[in-house]
């Protein structure tokens, strides 16, 4: 997969793991398939109503319309709950594209190989708006809207693990895990 | 080196190690609980297969201790699969809400949230549990399902929060690829002074740097202010590393340290040899700040988020709906003394709610006596709505019968770790983070208010 298109969530600064996913549906096991299933339905559900009026997944949805999310600094922050970019991917969405990163968001997310959490020099999420088309080249790291092109910053030592779809994958191609 | 790149290079087989550097860390103990342990539970059967062992049954500990006291069936059901894991991979540390090893956990709401509800092995707060159950040694490397294993630091080692995967990983193969982070030395100088605790000197660190100000750091602690802080007190510091984006909080080991451990690892029959690790004097760090602890005064952490630091004392025009003491940061024995110290012979003005972290707390509160008088009995005739059931409760909110929990749009004041948007339940309620102290004298005034006038001289 080189490219991924589609329309753009926005997301501001400091989105903390109790916004990805609320605490009281973190007795929803992220390996039992129905529960991922309905674990995705409320991603980002915690998000103020106030300030984004327009939901990531609308009501009645069980999914998002949005395969990217771009957000500001300090994506993900809080918890270590691996549910939080468990939950996003569930919902559809493939890449998160921030200013910055809180760490064990951005380690699960490469673990788990389910997001590409991608990260931009500039503040994108004051240049795109929700609904937005965008374009990520995965093999160039940009991000484009419209006609602009954008260089992302690279993805650099994660991405091989990222590519590999895990950790666990990642292991077994290095040999560092034999397969059961 | 620093006292992280030393724990890390012990761990990694090598001679030293720099940040940045990625290196497979072999794991000497792996925390998990309800919440996050099912999950790694089911990605290490379907990366290792179901009939797969764990690397080494004795370095996995798993206390249920977040979703406990709630009749939500998923979550009952999430201990009992803990259950069944501890006892098909003969788990020695699987502390358990009930007694019986093939029964079925059931939360008995009938008795309410107060009445004690747990067995004889249960742990609590797994944060505040393992220290007292026999779990930290100096010098290892200690990794949990859960952001706030970073506890662990005070005790001199290498503690940091994982996902499920990584943790299904470490189940499997008892290694972890991790980067060495750089380290954020924090320099503690003179002592405390009246009125003022751990929970403040961290909250100021936290306003300092900004709350994402040690993203991929170590916050390592040093200086002559040390000696003078509780291992508790220690542990309130290092857990919330992680709200200032830290890979891990970490302390120097000194006699405290060491006498506490080796009669915990005694009384528990758990493994006690262990090698502390010192920091080189020289050692080069990303930045070093100095905190002359006998010049704070009561801090508060506004909502939107940890790092949004003010003086108590200009926060008196803020009322406050509820106060909460408990959880792994604010719910120690330390923390119910310093509360029950304030509240003594008083009336809380606005509904107050306490949650020991660990059933040995609960049962501290029975023995500890402030004037003749029990912790418990202050307490409970000031008002404050108190629970034997030690667990999590409210501080991350939680199922909607959790005790505590902020169900409508309110302003409480915390001793928690956390205040984001609906970290404590409703996501239009408001939470103050402040210490024990301040919780207390909050909570008689209901504006928050400077502890310091509510304490004997």
């Amino acid at each position: 997969m080189s490219t991924i298109s589609g329309p753009a969530y926005v997301v501001g600064d400091n989105i903390d793991t109790d916004q990805i996913i609320p605490a009281q549906y973190l007795m929803l096991v992220p390996t039992v398939p129905e529960e991922l299933h309905k674990l995705g339905s409320y991603a980002l559900s915690g998000l103020p109503d106030d300030l984004y009026p327009e939901r990531f997944i609308a009501r009645g949805e069980e999914t998002s319309r949005y395969p990217i999310l771009i957000a500001g600094r300090n994506f993900g922050c809080g918890s270590s709950r691996e549910h939080a970019p468990i939950a996003l991917a569930a919902a559809g969405c493939r890449i998160v594209v921030a200013e910055s990163y809180a760490r064990i968001f951005f380690r699960n997310s490469v673990s788990t190989g389910v997001l590409y959490p991608c990260e931009s020099a500039e503040r994108l999420c004051e240049r795109i708006r929700t609904g937005d088309l965008v374009e990520v080249d995965l093999q160039n790291e940009t991000i484009s809207v419209g006609p602009a092109r954008r260089r992302l910053k690279s993805l650099g030592e994660v991405r091989p693990v990222v590519e590999a779809g895990g950790i666990f994958q990642y292991a077994r191609k290095t040999g560092m895990v034999s397969t059961p | 080196m620093t006292l992280t790149e030393q724990l890390l290079a012990r761990a990694s087989g090598k001679k030293t190690v720099s940040p940045g550097d990625n290196v497979w860390v072999n794991v000497d103990v792996l925390l998990t609980h309800d919440i996050c342990g099912p999950g790694t539970i089911g990605v290490f059967q379907r990366e290792f297969g179901k009939s797969a062992r764990v690397w080494d049954p004795r370095k996995v500990v798993i206390i249920p201790d977040h979703y406990i006291f709630t009749s939500d069936s998923q979550s009952n059901r999430n201990v009992d699969l803990l259950r069944e894991f501890a006892r098909a991979q003969q788990l020695p540390y699987f502390y358990d809400v009930i007694d019986d090893p093939t029964g079925h956990w059931q939360f008995d709401s009938s008795r309410g949230p107060l009445a004690r509800q747990y067995g004889d092995r249960y742990g609590g707060v797994c944060h505040a549990a393992v220290p007292e159950r026999g779990h930290v040694r100096p010098g290892e490397v200690f990794l949990g399902t859960d952001s706030h294993t970073c506890t662990a630091g005070a005790f001199n080692l290498f503690a940091t929060g994982v996902g499920n995967t990584d943790a299904g990983f470490v189940l499997g193969t008892g290694k972890l690829l991790l980067k060495v982070p750089p380290t954020l030395r924090f320099r503690l100088e003179d002592e405390l002074p009246k009125g003022v605790m751990a929970k403040d000197v961290i909250l100021e660190i936290i306003g300092r740097i900004g709350f994402d100000g040690a993203t991929y750091c170590a916050m390592e602690f040093d200086g002559a202010g040390i000696a003078s802080l509780s291992l508790e007190d220690r542990m309130t510091i290092a857990n919330m590393a992680i709200e200032a984006g830290g890979k891990n909080g970490v302390f120097p080991a000194d006699e405290k340290t060491l006498s506490f451990v080796q009669e915990s690892c005694r009384r528990n029959g758990t493994h006690a040899q262990f090698e502390p690790v010192e920091s080189d004097p020289d050692a080069p760090v990303l930045a070093e700040q100095t905190i002359d602890l006998s010049a704070l005064e009561p801090t508060v952490a506004q909502p939107p988020n940890p790092g949004n630091r003010e003086l108590a004392q200009r926060l008196s025009s803020v009322r406050i709906d509820r106060a909460y003491l408990g959880s792994c940061t604010g719910g120690k024995l330390s923390d119910f003394l310093a509360f029950a110290q304030v509240l003594n012979g008083k009336q809380v003005a606005v509904e107050t709610f306490a949650v020991p972290a660990t059933p040995l707390v609960a049962s501290e509160l029975h023995r500890r006596q402030i004037d003749g008088k029990s912790v418990w009995e202050i307490l409970s005739s000031a008002g404050v709505r108190l629970t034997e059931n030690a667990s999590c409760a409210a501080c991350l909110g939680g199922p909607m019968d959790t005790f505590g929990r902020l169900d409508r749009p309110m302003t409480c004041i915390s001793a928690t770790n956390r205040n984001f948007p609906g970290r404590m339940g409703h996501k239009e309620s408001k939470v103050y983070l402040a210490s024990p102290y301040t919780v207390a004298a909050s909570a008689l005034t209901g504006r928050i208010t400077d502890p310091r006038e509510f304490l004997p001289s």
